[in-house]
């Protein structure tokens, strides 16, 4: 006979407004085995989890069924109150109220009645329920960090600098992402490369860390404190030990032409190339895309031969590296979109059309022009300049219905930096909204349109063309009464939509992380866990999760960092005992399993080994599959295949889930007979 | 007349489908409030021997779902499911079972809206069918009674 113990939580209103909770303890009372039924206002406060506590030891409940939020928000709150009153923290279960019915349905009978049946559902689970003990596995206290952008540096700084081994991959040839690219920052006009640059340089002489260019992740397995990964590191054709960085090749490469990506296509790169000056490392990688000597089988040869130490080497091949790490930090980035996005301003056909990320190119002392305010098409300067802001972002219409968050105040910046270059030269911003939320954004914003007389145009721009090499910018002023606006521009600046990157659902899908319809990875909650995702042992940084300037990225990073110190400030982790097991019995059957194999065919983490069962004199009596504890992470796809039901797993029996339907269905009846 | 009701119930995984239905709850999306929701760690666990017990104990309807192809939290138990789901269902159709009453989806952990307008079709369209009886009808005059041995 079970003693089975209900708590319904009104919420504060969340609940209480749409369900009747008073009601649904009544009910719950009556079911056959529950004998203690209450509800109260926050069953996750204090004195609610005093009343469960409470009510454990005093009614001597040997199972629980705490009616709330999801139990994806507060299982563990749970779980742990039930184990400090001496109950066994699985045999604690959640029904779903809050989300999956009073947040979904209106005030009304059938409301109430879903709740009292979810109620019911997991009473009889509960009662199926066995006491499990978590189980213990080991710790590897090295991290990974995926992207070497501004996040992922200061990510692998943190971890590494609490004393744990970092291994920190990068897909370019050098570590920097797009901060590497900036020109200044705002909201102080602090050179980017000056605050970056040396953070770079850290990373690559840490002795805790270990950094890996020119390398994409291939794999992972495992799980938290124990995983194992696998990176590709991309053949350079250069030995990174014997080439000392001259340069020779570089400069020698007669394939000169190939649009740079640091200089987002504003300038031109070799097919032997350093990304930029300040790289890290600073050793040159050959494109194979572009090498004569890749494309032409052999010919060409000139870096070799220029090469002082003879450091280039044809032939090197991808080598796949693996690593055994604890927790993995995701800082994989973002990107924008191009000018070629939007039809009507001019598919990306006219070169006087350009993006911000090409714009702080231009603007930067170190980019194609070295600063000087020169238009792509004549090398000009531009006399009238338009920014556009919100040009993709907030627009359903090109299926971006997010807000890309930097772009007022990058816009902000670079109409500042234009009118410091060029102070005779007309700045306008076209604005949807100006969101400068942060610390001396508004002010700095402010300073654009009040200091540097920047005209800012509430409105949008319908149509971009080109009329007697002007740029012709058709747009409206809304609070002028809608006041329809033509601009005679020498060059535009469109604000494109921070994306995901084109490949963040491949890697989401290698590290098994969730992503949003957007592709950016999803957080474990929005507002609670805003660093983890659901995937225990793996974190977020930067704006590979959202849209994120520097100091967001930068405390995340930082974020990430704390919570990786966290897991490997312990020896031993202890993980749910959620796992599948192939029964055991008395002799002469030993074990229902008849030793097909099939399950270890679909398991997916090849968990499942054949045991041999022996008489005492050594002979063998049969072969079973037996499921090993530390590798099975519990998906129970072995539990719906056996064939002869000999594998069930722990947490979700076949005894728990039938108890679970039946139930649903068996008050129906009685419901109805009444 | 009272409109009919239908009970249906739904096996989903924790980490796609039961995640996108917490989402249309924190969303405040509203949906039809026809459908009881069992959780599974995984499509991969789950038992099609329950779409059985559930038609046997008076479901109208049932839906299984999941994660979208290759987001699977453990790599590969959605395609298990899928192929699974595939032979069940030709299976029981070749048995004569009127197997509109079954619905397979995929709905990822940032689809709330796509699981409320899912259940809201589901639900509608099993009203047009009307209550099943046909396998409960077996279990009054006793016949049939799956995963009882369990």
């Amino acid at each position: 006979m079970s003693r089975i113990g209900v708590f319904v939580c009104h919420c504060g209103e969340n609940i209480g407004a749409t369900v009747d909770c008073k009601k649904v303890a009544e009910l719950s009372a009556g079911l056959h085995g529950v004998v203690h039924s209450v509800d109260y206002k926050y069953m996750c406060s204090d004195p609610g989890q005093t009343m469960i506590k409470d009510a454990i030891k005093e009614k001597k409940l040997d199972g629980i069924v705490v009616a709330a939020c999801s139990p994806r928000m507060h299982e563990p709150t749970f779980r742990k109150a039930a184990q400090e009153s001496g109950l066994n923290a699985f045999l604690c279960e959640m029904a779903n109220l809050r989300e999956h019915c009073s947040w979904v349905h209106l005030k009304d009978d059938s409301t109430t009645e879903k709740a009292f049946e979810l109620i019911h559902m997991l009473v009889e689970k509960v009662k199926k329920n066995k006491p499990l003990f978590p189980i213990k596995v080991p710790v590897t206290k090295t991290a990974l960090v995926l992207g070497g952008g501004i996040a992922g540096i200061q990510s692998a700084l943190d971890i590494a600098n609490s004393g744990h081994q970092v291994i920190l991959v990068e897909k370019d040839p050098s570590i920097g992402g797009h901060m590497a690219q900036l020109s200044e920052t705002f909201p102080t006009l602090d050179c980017s490369q000056c605050i970056l640059t040396p953070r770079m340089v850290e990373v690559a002489q840490h002795p805790n860390i270990k950094l890996i260019t020119y390398a994409e992740l291939e794999a992972v397995e495992g799980f938290v404190g124990n995983f194992k990964v696998k990176i590709r590191q991309k053949a350079k054709s250069v030995d990174e030990k014997i080439c000392n960085g001259c340069g020779d090749c570089t400069t020698k490469c007669p394939i000169k032409k190939i649009p740079d990506e640091f200089n987002a296509g504003m300038g031109y790169r070799a097919a032997i190339y350093v990304p930029f000056p300040q790289a890290v490392p600073n050793k040159p990688v050959i494109d194979r895309a572009h090498c004569t000597w890749y494309l032409k089988g052999g010919k060409c040869g000139l870096c070799e031969k220029v090469c002082p130490t003879g450091a280039i080497n044809y032939q090197q091949e991808d080598e796949i590296l693996t690593f055994e790490v604890g927790a993995i930090v995701a800082a994989t980035g973002f990107d924008i979109k191009g000018t070629d996005f939007f039809p009507e301003y001019g598919y990306g056909k006219y070169k006087n059309v350009i993006n911000g990320l090409q714009f702080e190119r231009l603007a930067s002392a170190s980019g194609p022009t070295l600063g000087e305010m020169k238009r792509p098409s004549d090398g000009k300067t531009p006399e009238t300049i338009v920014f556009i802001a919100c040009a993709g972002s907030r627009d359903s219409a090109k299926g971006i219905d997010y807000c890309s968050k930097i772009c007022c105040m990058y816009t902000a910046k670079h109409a500042m930096l234009y009118k410091h270059k060029v102070h005779s030269g007309k700045a306008y911003v076209f604005y949807m909204d100006i969101r400068a939320g942060g610390k001396n954004y508004e002010e700095f914003v402010r300073r654009a349109i009040e200091e540097d007389d920047v005209s800012y145009v509430r409105g949008r721009v319908s149509k971009i063309y080109e009329r007697n090499g002007k740029l012709i910018v058709k747009g409206v002023d809304t609070l002028l009464n809608s006041m329809p606006m033509e601009i005679e521009a020498d060059m535009v600046v469109l604000a494109t939509a921070v994306v995901a990157n084109h490949d963040s659902e491949q890697i989401a899908q290698k590290m098994h992380i969730s992503y949003d319809a957007y592709h950016f990875f999803a957080e474990a909650h929005p507002k609670l866990k805003p660093v983890e995702t659901n995937t225990a042992g793996i974190m977020l940084a930067g704006a590979c999760q959202a849209p994120k300037d520097i100091p967001e990225s930068v405390s995340q990073g930082s974020g990430a960092a704390s919570k990786v110190s966290c897991l490997f400030s312990q020896d031993v982790l202890t993980r749910e005992p959620l796992i599948a097991e192939v029964n055991r019995s008395a002799p002469p059957l030993y074990s229902t399993c008849v030793g097909c194999f099939l399950c270890q065919s679909v398991c997916p983490y090849m968990a499942i080994e054949t045991e041999e069962i022996r008489m005492r004199d050594g002979s063998l009596i049969k072969e079973v599959a037996r499921i090993n504890p530390g590798l099975c992470q519990g998906c129970g796809t072995c539990v719906a295949l056996c064939r002869s039901k000999s594998i069930d797993i722990h947490g979700y029996t076949h005894q728990q889930i039938f108890s679970e339907v039946v139930a649903l269905f068996n008050r129906r009846e009685e419901y109805e007979t009444v | 007349m009272k409109q009919f009701e239908p009970k249906i119930i739904a096996f989903v995984c924790n980490w796609c489908t039961y995640a996108g239905a917490d989402l249309a709850g924190t969303s405040r999306l509203k949906y039809a409030p026809n459908v009881r929701i069992v959780r599974f760690p995984c499509t991969g666990r789950i038992d099609y021997q329950l779409i059985l017990k559930a038609f046997e104990n008076g479901a109208d309807g049932i839906i299984v779902s999941g994660c979208h192809p290759n987001d699977c939290h453990y790599t590969s138990g959605n395609f298990y499911a899928r192929r699974r789901w595939i032979v069940f269902k030709s299976l029981i159709d070749f048995m004569g079972f009127d197997n509109r009453r079954m619905y397979f989806s995929w709905i990822s952990a940032a689809e709330g809206a796509k699981f409320a307008s899912f259940i809201n079709e589901v639900t509608d369209s099993i009203r047009k069918l009307g209550p099943y009886t046909d396998y409960s009808n077996l279990r009054k005059i006793g016949v049939g009674s799956i995963g009882e041995e369990l």
